[in-house]
């Protein structure tokens, strides 16, 4: 069995993020990029599933971004995954791309499972997984928090394998049986991610990274969101403080809030 | 342009969220001259389809194997009433709906989408987006290229429809056979519970860190909100540690609201929080740590210890 673990670096989202002067980037050369966390529970996910129901499973990290990516795929290595392949463009690309990307090797290394982040921290879309799924036409489960093996066969093979998964909806835990393929997007209560051990990082340093240009699969960039402007946020309230619960219902009687 | 809205709804009428996204599409077929659909899918939902024809004609797809949201069998439907009505534009209202279905069909239609939609403008007869991105730390304008263009937005961000002086024709959608049928039901395990829904209410009480277990939670945060006629909301902290449920997260990941008041019991006030709730129209923080963010976000502010300050509070509001 193969599972696809998609990593997208992103800036660490505890650090205050700038706009640049011509309100059109982001200023992020200072700012420490970690592995999205979303990508970061679905790769632990990935491991959980080789260390329990599936011992043979071979786990395979992509990366699409400039070479600064290739530390976050050596991350993903100290995690668990046995390779990793980088796919070099010059910036992260939007969903739609990246899903044309994910089918293109999709259909390279034909995994059983595409097992991802529900959304970025950056862009915060929650789009290139639904993409994905749409684009090969496999079963998807979104916003999951748990995953369950089903064998179906008396003699459980691979192929045989259903999967049982709850998914984190706005009314309350739906679950849902999934055939594999399939895509699977994770969400933050799937699993706490580990920390790559000195012994795994070591190790890492060994496992290789297959680099691939977008030529070679075929595909041009043609970008369906353009970005115009950026602007930052910033809170235009000013607190009114009170001494006493008295003093508060008094305020919030009287601006009608009550 | 034709704009074509898919209704989430509860089995028994649409969503006040897809409504939003109606008013939505009239806003900007008003500006260019366009026209407005429905689409509800389902099963049993010829009287939800029938509310709709209020705001124009609807397409509805009604089928015992619709009877469950499952995104292959929904999104193929979804693209099917596309390329019915010719739509320039698809719209939902983003929630986990809308995300999981509207985002596979808007795979299968080209992926010309924006998400989380919070304001638009035109220029040059061309329709710009706004939405939050970095938990709502920056926000981005963007065009979209290709078509369809596929839209969701924040319901708190846009009005209730009009309704139009005549009602609009009714359109069944044949399902087609077969669907997909990698993706079977199983079941929905309900968490709202008899409290308003957290996305609709006009009160909204919200718990953090400060409180220290599930009994403590309902009686502070949940007994608060019933004085008020609220409902209950959480911080991810408390979700992750089993205190309160998954679907009362209000945040980046969870949900994102705008209630006339929301009351932030013991919240700190991170930005992946801030994220879900910095458009309530007044913001009231009760926090014992004087330096907490959420009180750079709050129109009224009182320090102090939610175990003392929220029983009291409780019990004046209970006082004739």
């Amino acid at each position: 069995m193969k599972i696809l673990v998609p990593i997208k670096r992103v800036p660490d989202p505890d650090h205050r993020i700038r706009v640049d002067l011509q309100r059109i980037a982001l200023e992020l050369s200072d700012v420490p990029h970690i592995i999205n966390p979303f990508d970061a529970n679905a790769l632990e996910e990935a491991v959980r599933i080789r260390e329990g129901p599936v011992p043979d499973a071979e786990i395979i990290a992509i990366g699409i971004g400039d070479p600064a990516w290739q530390q976050e795929l050596r991350t993903s290595l100290a995690m668990g995954a046995d390779r990793a392949i980088h796919v070099g463009v010059s910036g992260p690309p939007d969903p739609w791309n990246v899903a044309r990307i994910l089918r293109a090797i999709t259909e390279r290394e034909s995994p059983d499972l595409v097992l991802m982040g529900k959304q970025a921290v950056d862009d915060d879309s929650n789009q290139a997984g639904q993409f994905v799924a749409g684009l090969l036409g496999w079963p998807q489960a979104t916003f999951v928090s748990q995953i369950e093996f089903i064998p179906l066969d008396p003699e459980p093979s691979i192929a045989g394998h259903q999967l049982r998964v709850a998914r984190e909806t706005d009314t309350g835990i739906e679950t849902i049986r999934l055939r594999l393929p399939a895509v699977i997007t994770a969400d933050l209560r799937l699993n706490e991610p580990r920390y790559a051990a000195l012994p795994a990082i070591l190790k890492a340093k060994r496992k290789p990274i297959e680099t691939i240009p977008l030529t070679e699969l075929n595909i041009e960039l043609s970008p369906r969101v353009e970005r115009i402007a950026l602007q930052e946020v910033s809170s235009s309230r000013k607190c009114q403080y009170v001494q006493s619960v008295d003093e508060l219902l008094d305020q919030l009687f009287l601006n009608r809030c009550l | 342009m034709r704009i074509l809205a898919v209704i989430e709804h509860d089995g028994s009428s649409p969503k006040p969220g897809s409504l939003a996204a109606v008013g939505f599409a009239q806003a900007v077929a008003e500006r260019n001259g366009g026209h407005v659909a429905s689409l509800v899918i389902g099963h049993t939902v010829a009287g939800i389809a029938e509310i709709l024809t209020s705001f124009g004609i609807v397409y509805f797809a009604d089928s015992p194997a619709l009877a469950n949201p499952l995104a292959d069998r929904y999104a193929q439907v979804i693209v099917d009433a596309v390329s019915r009505y010719h739509a320039d534009m698809l719209v939902a209202a983003s929630s986990t709906y809308a995300k999981d279905i509207v985002g596979r069909a808007a795979g299968l239609l080209g992926g010309a989408m924006v998400s989380d939609v919070v304001a638009h403008d035109w220029r040059d007869g061309q329709l710009l987006f706004v939405r939050p991105m970095h938990a709502g730390m920056v926000t981005e304008t963007v065009i979209l290229h290709g078509d369809p263009k596929i839209v969701t937005i924040r319901p708190t961000a846009y009005p209730q429809p009009i309704a139009m002086e005549t009602q609009g024709e009714l359109f069944p959608i044949a399902v087609q056979d077969p669907l997909p049928v990698g993706m079977m039901w199983e079941h929905l395990e309900s968490k709202l519970g008899t409290r308003p829904d957290v996305t609709d209410a006009r009160i909204v009480v919200a718990g953090g860190r400060a409180i220290a277990d599930r009994h403590d939670f309902e009686r502070l945060v949940g007994g608060l909100a019933d004085c008020l006629d609220g409902a209950i909301a959480s911080t991810r902290a408390l979700v992750d540690a089993g205190i309160a449920p998954n679907s009362l997260q209000v945040g980046q990941t969870g949900k994102i609201i705008a209630p006339e008041l929301y009351i932030a019991l013991g919240i700190s006030g991170a930005v992946q929080h801030l994220a879900g709730m910095k458009n309530s129209k007044k913001v009231l923080a009760i926090n014992k740590d004087p330096n907490a963010p959420i009180f750079d976000f709050a129109d009224y502010g009182l320090v102090g210890d939610v175990y003392d300050v929220v029983p009291e509070l409780i019990g004046k509001l209970h006082e004739p």
